[in-house]
């Protein structure tokens, strides 16, 4: 199965959620000066969304700048967002966005650190969906 | 409210320069929490005012009630609890954090103010007043609050604060979703999102310095305060059903509300850095509730439950910064 690529701040939400899924995965760097990641296999995004603000800022900058690089671009095959339900319309935007913008699924949404069900879902739902990615290319 | 003795003022002030960030997700709280200012003023709730001439007396009874815990609460929060975080606060840049979520938590109680002046009359609020004072259960989670406030152990009072903001709100917030799933005072919910969406940041931010202030201390004590967090937020949740019942039993929305309190208290357990403890079938919020919260919540977006094989995929476009600043 192909790896999951992760951006999580200081907080630790979403890193918690990914190391409950257990798969292997790479964390996008927190700081600008740290050396950014580059990926060369497929992967799904999994990324916070940062609340409030009538929806801006809601993809953290990290995340951007990791997407800007073509290559990490043209291997993202899917996105899985955090949220808050209480951020109304802005909960789990960061899905929505890099859906729209990089033109792949936008594939599931949970909130702060995922509850155990989320956590079966997405382990179960990325199996499957690898799968299908492997029967598409072959 | 008289001061307690036991609420110490900070020693000493460093002149805080935000160009030396120790911490930088005090800078971006910061930045989120002044970006979502807001005030009451600009949400026209006098459109409520028809709404408001179709409620019943029963249900114009409860609004007001829920309204009056509501600004309690949030007065503690603003006068009391934000400002007691500030002694223990790890940098100076945490310290202007605090005081602004203090401030916000005064606009919050001034905002039902608002909604009272221009909804309701005098004498239905001081009967409601009234009531919040004489409410047991209403009291009685003020005082578990007010309490360790007071007390002098810093980890407890961040979760006692993070229990405010992100669990006992909540038997009150869910009316207002109520009404407004209902197409009922619909500018009053508006206002209530607002509400609901700061108390997110301020939950998660005070849950996060919890989890910093763990950081530093020994297996044991972090042991003792994961048994007491869990023992405080059974001992709140207990008195919370017992609130909810006095409020909502002559509605018949009890179990509904507290559906709702579960699925909240697992979120403050969450900013908090543990695992929820309600599970799933007893936290399924009423959809129509959820779906009032956000509109993209009604149910957990979830590609991987269809069958998917129908979506094509595109082509990626060019991306630049600018470009995601929507």
């Amino acid at each position: 199965m192909a790896a999951l690529v992760y951006f999580s701040s200081v907080s630790g939400n979403t890193h918690r959620f990914v190391e409950k899924l257990g798969l292997p995965a790479r964390r996008i760097p927190l700081l600008r000066t740290d050396e950014p990641l580059r990926v060369t296999e497929p992967y799904v995004l999994v990324a916070p969304t940062y609340g409030g603000g009538n929806g801006r800022g809601a993809v953290p900058k990290q995340v951007i700048r990791f997407l800007n690089d073509e290559t990490n671009r043209s291997l993202i095959r899917g996105v899985i967002a955090a949220g808050n339900t209480n951020f109304g319309e802005a909960y789990c935007l960061a899905g929505k966005i890099i859906s729209a913008k990089c033109e792949v699924p936008y594939l599931y949404g949970f909130e702060l650190l995922g509850t155990s069900e989320d956590v079966t879902r997405v382990r179960e739902g990325l199996r499957q969906f690898w799968q299908r990615q492997s029967r598409r290319t072959a | 409210m008289t001061p307690s003795p036991k609420i110490k003022l900070i020693d000493r002030v460093t002149a805080i320069n935000w160009n030396r960030i120790e911490d930088d997700k005090d800078l971006e709280v910061w930045d989120r929490l002044t970006g979502n200012f807001w005030l009451p003023e600009k949400v026209p709730l006098s459109n409520d005012i028809q709404s408001w001439a179709n409620f019943n007396d029963e249900e114009k009874t409860l609004t007001t009630r829920v309204f009056t815990g509501l600004t309690l609460l949030d007065t503690i929060q603003g006068t009391v609890g934000a400002v007691s975080l500030i002694p223990d606060a790890l940098t100076p840049h945490e310290e202007a954090v605090y005081t602004n979520i203090a401030f916000m938590e005064s606009v919050h109680a001034k905002s039902y103010s608002s909604i009272f002046s221009t909804l309701i009359s005098t004498p239905e609020i001081d009967e409601a007043f009234r009531w919040s004072e004489e409410n047991e259960a209403l009291q009685r989670k003020a005082q578990i609050i007010l309490d360790y406030y007071r007390g002098d152990d810093p980890l407890k009072r961040k979760v006692a604060s993070t229990m405010l903001e992100s669990f006992l709100f909540y038997s009150g917030f869910y009316l207002p979703m109520h009404w407004s799933s209902r197409a009922r005072l619909t500018n009053t919910a508006d206002l209530i999102r607002l509400i609901i969406r700061d108390e997110a940041v301020h939950g998660y931010y005070i849950g996060y310095k919890y989890q910093k202030g763990l950081e530093r201390a020994s297996q044991e004590v972090r042991d003792e305060m994961k048994a007491y967090t869990f023992e405080l937020l059974f001992e709140l949740y207990e008195n919370e059903v017992q609130y909810t019942q006095d409020l909502y039993d002559g509605v018949g929305l009890t179990e509904d509300v507290k559906k709702f309190l579960r699925y909240n208290a697992n979120k403050a357990l969450m900013n908090l850095g543990y695992e929820g403890l309600f599970p799933k079938d007893e936290t399924n919020v009423n959809p129509a509730i959820l779906s009032a919260l956000s509109p993209n919540a009604d149910e957990n977006h979830d590609f991987f439950s269809g069958s998917g094989s129908s979506y094509v995929i595109g082509k990626a476009v060019n991306t630049e910064d600018e470009d995601w600043d929507f």
